[in-house]
């Protein structure tokens, strides 16, 4: 019993410590005193073209931040990260934490008209871990042993081993059975799935039946798909589109007259990552002369405006229980840099590659300022932009690199962000190989004790921060250009776009 | 007749030649497709091992190509690696954007280069001359994607006269669409109105130096007779060809410009296709507009020669 | 003949000009295009800045003689190298005509007829971005178009009564080739270089908007004017002067191109 107090603390600790984004909700909250008005129409810029529209085969952040409005999970984010009950309206997870029972919502159906029954539920789980045809869609279920129907209202999911973590994931979406939601997508979420025309845009109309039964306030949503974020300032300005994310900080300059600006946290890690198996970066010394030539703070000044998060391990500030704050770990020391450096071999500094992808102003800018600040410590950069398909391969995968800047996303449970430092991951792209660390994570992952749980992830931040395993820069600033006609946008802890609660004010 | 022939297998030979260098070309490139549909995503072994196996990447390179080329004469274009959907529907929407986007821009460079070169070439005020000259000179100086720029922010942002991103689509308002695509057509016939008008009159002044010329005159014919019935129409030889240049180019102008006002053409598959390694659209689409090419000149070989006796003859 | 001239001098001053400002360039420039300077961004022109600053606090008038450098260096060299092998592969299959001439006209028909913009886009999407893959791009783009150019010059030539006499004379076709018919087509292929240099400097600012052009820390005009495309309002300087400075480049070299078409009647 014992046990189950504790598990579902950690549980609970985990969805409570993720509150969301303050400073932008006071902002988008400014306009809603004209109250929620419903009908009419937005469009919405996206950057990215969607790559499917069957929830489980979809992988790019950008498609799942469109499909949120068209599918649900059993549970379901807030925009504090609370996971709340969605296709579910209850759960309950056993003593020993391998088995989760799901109650399905009285009423619940899908855009199709038909009601979402348990065998849609059963049918959805399977397939993403794998039960279905030995294919697993996603590997964070992969822990499932099996789903079993236990009455028409109830559900039940074994684990193979327990997982305090576990579910984070069962916002997976719920599909029927007999649709090929990749052609037409049916879904249980605010916005009934209207038309896809590929490079041009997706449309979505409200579901009259959601349950939630105030929402959506809009009639229609359209994402349009813009070629680069250059014509998504122009199109704003021209009324084209009524709203834009991930707007860098110059471009919020250019629309702070003409548009609201809201502007919260986002989930993506910035990070000058560097190739720790690699000379001379295999030396720790090195790592650290780089982190303590970086000035992290002016960064955060220049390219995000003051409004990023300066840090100085993999962990979200969002993820409060679980974050150490380490950002002063290397405050700026151009003197230890050198001293380091000389220790380490190099008294006349050395020549280092950093590689950035193009797509992305945001990280050129910071890999321009980098390569400006290391000069004081005699490093010389040199500077190799790569396309996004190519450091996908190189850098991402094939982890041929000496360091790159760029961001990786973070997710609702706390170990997302910090597995990758694990010495035998496949995402430690770099390269990252410590004893200590692992067993810690080990412990951290494994635990259903909460206390140990936070001490565990604590000191594992101490460790990768100690180790100057890369340069943490900054959690980036999500900044949003919205039309004056609208209000009600809420910012989320996870990479999603949530129209439902966006509304016209005039 | 055996001139024909000569021609259609040189065509065809071409186009054989085109279609293996498209298709090695993109087996060099770096990058793996399947990192690029999953992305930084966590994505089991099985899956990539899956996705691999749906797009034949793990056949042989003959065979490849073999499917590739079997594909083309079936009318199975294979299937895009980022969309998941067959090629030919993906381009056949694109593609008559495009063609529309082209169209608009020829005949706006038709109707304007034409009146232009002709009243350029007539003209003797020394300032209307170099009003042209300067008009021309500089809109050929400005890079497209700029004159794109200028025209939203003109046409859009100052003016009002259309909403910059409000594309829509034939199929829900034909008319909406034919009066978006006014404004990228205007960034793309403007550098090539210039050169067609300064072309035009280059002929015409050629022409109104021959002797043909002063014989009409001396014959008694009109200003306006000798102009229009002699020197323009012989005048239009040289410019008919230069016009295939310019409908290539509008093509590839629409590349830059469709990224520029958000219009779902062709060029912006290409470039989206090209930086996601979608081999199997870039392929496409490179061999269609390299066909499309080398079939327009093929066409205007033939015109030219209907067209000039001279040719005729000649052979 | 007065006319004539106008175009010539008017071209050549801002040629001469842009010369002038590229060798100082080289050697000087009020500030160091590359510095940060985070106190001082985004100013507007002064005394101090005469073009102003831009987001890294950067001079943008040293990076417009920058950029102007890169833009110079690509449109020279790929004139020089497209041009180059576009000039030998013409003058020989020009000269010599037959099966050989024959084939590598059907090859160089399709590639002319091929939009640049669009053939340097595989190009480079095949072997990578940087300022020497754009002028490795463009130059092989732009081969085409010299070769057709100097081709037709020296059919017409080859009859000529010099070059018959010339090989009666018992003149190697080498000989021939550079040093009888050549000088002959030197007019042309001036203007040639100069309409070349032109597409070269417009199809690297295209490139450059794609995102496909030189990269950082490298800058060309058209990178410029592509990195500020949507400042217009805010930080028009941005903008405006490598736009003023691109279109004036172009401008002299076309203005110099009309001239000598005129002159020598090509």
């Amino acid at each position: 019993m014992k046990k189950t107090v504790s598990l579902l603390l950690i549980v609970l600790g985990l969805t409570t410590a993720l509150y969301g984004c303050k400073g932008g909700k006071k902002n988008s909250e400014l306009n809603s005193n004209a109250g929620p008005q419903y009908g009419g129409s937005i469009v919405v810029g996206v950057q990215n073209d969607i790559d499917s529209l069957d929830p489980h085969l979809a992988t790019s952040a950008g498609t799942k931040e469109i499909l949120f409005n068209i599918y649900e999970g059993l549970v379901k984010s807030d925009e504090n990260g609370n996971l709340i009950p969605a296709v579910a309206s209850d759960y309950k997870v056993s003593s020993d934490g391998k088995v989760y029972t799901f109650t399905l919502r009285d009423g619940i159906k899908f855009h199709n008209g038909n009601a979402v029954t348990v065998e849609d539920v059963k049918y959805s789980l399977e397939r993403c871990c794998g039960l279905l045809d030995g294919v697993v869609l996603n590997s964070s279920l992969k822990t499932i042993e099996s789903v079993k129907i236990v009455d028409q209202k109830t559900v039940e999911v074994t684990l193979k081993s327990a997982n305090s973590e576990m579910i984070c994931y069962f916002t997976s979406a719920i599909i029927p059975k007999d649709v090929d939601t990749a052609k037409t997508p049916v879904g249980t979420g605010p916005f009934k799935f209207e038309s896809y025309s590929p490079q041009e845009k997706v449309v979505l109309v409200k579901n009259d039946n959601y349950w939630i039964s105030e929402l959506p306030y809009l009639d229609t949503v359209t994402f349009r798909i813009v070629s680069n974020s250059d014509s998504a300032v122009m199109f704003l300005k021209s009324g084209g589109i009524d709203m834009f994310s991930y707007l860098t900080d110059d471009q919020v300059l250019e629309l702070q007259d003409s548009h609201q600006i809201l502007t919260g946290m986002s989930d993506t890690v910035q990070a000058l990552f560097i190739n720790n198996a690699v000379e001379p970066y295999n030396d720790v010394r090195v790592r650290q002369a780089i982190s303590y030539a970086i000035d992290t703070k002016a960064i955060v000044e220049y390219v995000s405006g003051g409004k990023g998060t300066a840090i100085g391990a993999p962990m979200t500030p969002a993820l409060e229980r679980y974050y150490a704050d380490y950002s002063n770990a290397y405050s700026l020391d151009v003197a230890k840099a050198k001293s380091l450096l000389a220790e380490a071999g190099y008294p006349n500094g050395f020549t280092m590659k950093l590689t950035y992808p193009t797509n992305y102003q945001f990280h050129i800018d910071t890999a321009t300022i980098i390569a400006d600040q290391l000069k004081a410590a005699n490093i010389t950069v040199e500077l190799v932009p790569v396309e996004w398909a190519t450091w996908l391969s190189d850098v991402y995968t094939g982890r041929q690199y000496e360091t790159t800047v760029c961001a990786v996303t973070a997710n609702l449970a706390p170990s997302y962000l910090v597995a990758r430092f694990e010495s035998t991951s496949s995402k430690n792209f770099v390269n990252y190989n410590s004893a200590t660390f692992d067993a810690a994570f080990k412990l951290a992952n494994n635990t259903t004790d909460d206390n140990v749980k936070i001490e565990q992830y604590k000191k594992i931040q101490q460790i990768i921060s100690e180790d100057a395993a890369s340069t943490f820069i900054q959690v980036a600033p999500l900044n949003v250009a919205l039309s004056k006609n609208y209000a009600g946008y809420k910012f989320y802890p996870i990479y999603v776009q949530d129209m439902s609660t966006v509304y016209k004010v005039n | 007749m055996k001139y024909f022939a000569k021609k259609c297998v040189a065509l065809i030979i071409t186009l054989f030649l085109i279609s293996v260098a498209t298709f090695l070309l993109f087996q060099v490139v770096p990058g793996d497709p399947v990192l690029l549909i999953v992305g930084t995503e966590d994505v089991s072994p099985e899956r990539v091992e899956q996705i691999r196996e749906q797009f034949g990447l793990n056949d042989g390179l003959v065979t490849r190509y073999f499917n590739f080329v079997k594909g083309i004469f079936s009318g199975d274009l294979g299937t895009s690696y980022v969309y998941r959907s067959p090629v030919a529907e993906l381009i056949k929407d694109k593609l008559l954007v495009t063609l529309m986007l082209a169209l608009i821009s020829v005949i706006i460079i038709v109707l304007v280069a034409f009146p232009l070169g002709i009243m350029w070439a007539r003209v003797t005020n020394k300032y209307i001359e170099a009003a042209c000259n300067v008009f021309t000179q500089i809109s050929m100086s400005i890079p497209s994607f700029f004159i794109g720029i200028l025209v939203i922010y003109i046409f859009s942002i100052i003016l009002n006269v259309f909403v910059a991103g409000r594309y829509v689509s034939y199929d829900e308002d034909l008319l909406g669409f034919i009066s978006y695509l006014i404004f990228p057509a205007i960034a793309i016939s403007l550098p090539k109105i210039a050169m067609v008008a300064r072309f035009l009159r280059n002929a015409m002044l050629d022409e109104m130096n021959k002797d043909y010329v002063r014989t009409a005159y001396s014959k008694g014919c009109s200003k306006n007779r000798v102009m229009y019935l002699h020197v323009l129409r012989n005048a239009l030889i040289p410019v008919l060809t230069f016009m295939g240049v310019i409908v290539a180019e509008a093509v590839a102008g629409s590349i830059v410009v469709e990224q520029v006002f958000g219009v779902p053409g062709i060029g912006r598959l290409l470039i989206s296709s090209i930086s996601n390694r979608d081999y199997p659209v870039v392929q496409i689409l490179i061999l269609y507009m390299a066909a499309a090419v080398i079939i327009i000149y093929f066409i205007l070989d033939v015109v030219y020669r209907i067209v000039d006796p001279r040719i005729r003859r000649n052979q | 003949m007065k006319r004539k001239n106008a175009y010539l001098i008017s071209g050549g001053i801002i040629i001469a000009a842009f010369l002038i400002l590229i060798i100082v360039s080289i050697f000087y420039t009020p500030y160091d295009p590359v510095q940060n300077s985070y106190g001082e961004r985004l100013l507007a022109p002064s005394a101090k800045h005469l073009m102003g600053t831009d987001k890294f606090g950067r001079d943008v008038f040293s990076r417009v003689m920058m950029g102007l450098k890169t833009t110079a260096l690509v449109g020279t060299l790929v004139v020089f190298i497209g041009g180059g092998i576009g000039t030998v592969i013409g003058a020989l299959t020009g000269y010599f005509g037959g099966i050989v001439d024959e084939i590598i006209m059907k090859i160089n028909d399709a590639i002319n007829g091929f939009p640049s913009v669009l053939l340097a886009l595989v190009f480079i999407s095949v072997f990578g971005m940087g300022r020497a893959n754009v002028i490795a791009a463009l130059s092989v783009v732009f081969i085409p178009s010299f070769a057709r150019i100097v081709r037709s010059e020296y059919i017409k030539l080859r009859e000529r009564d010099y070059v018959k006499s010339a090989r009666l004379m018992g003149a190697s076709h080498i000989r021939i080739i550079f040093a009888h018919i050549f000088p002959n087509i030197i007019p042309t292929l001036i203007g040639a270089f100069t309409v070349g240099f032109n597409n070269a400097v417009l199809a690297e600012s295209g490139l450059s908007y794609l995102g496909l052009g030189v990269v950082p820390p490298d800058a060309s005009l058209g990178m410029m004017l592509s990195e500020y495309q949507s400042r217009l309002s805010s930080a028009p300087w941005c903008v405006l002067f490598p736009g003023i400075v691109i279109v004036l480049l172009i401008l002299g070299f076309s203005l110099f191109a009309e001239g000598i078409r005129k002159e020598y009647n090509v």
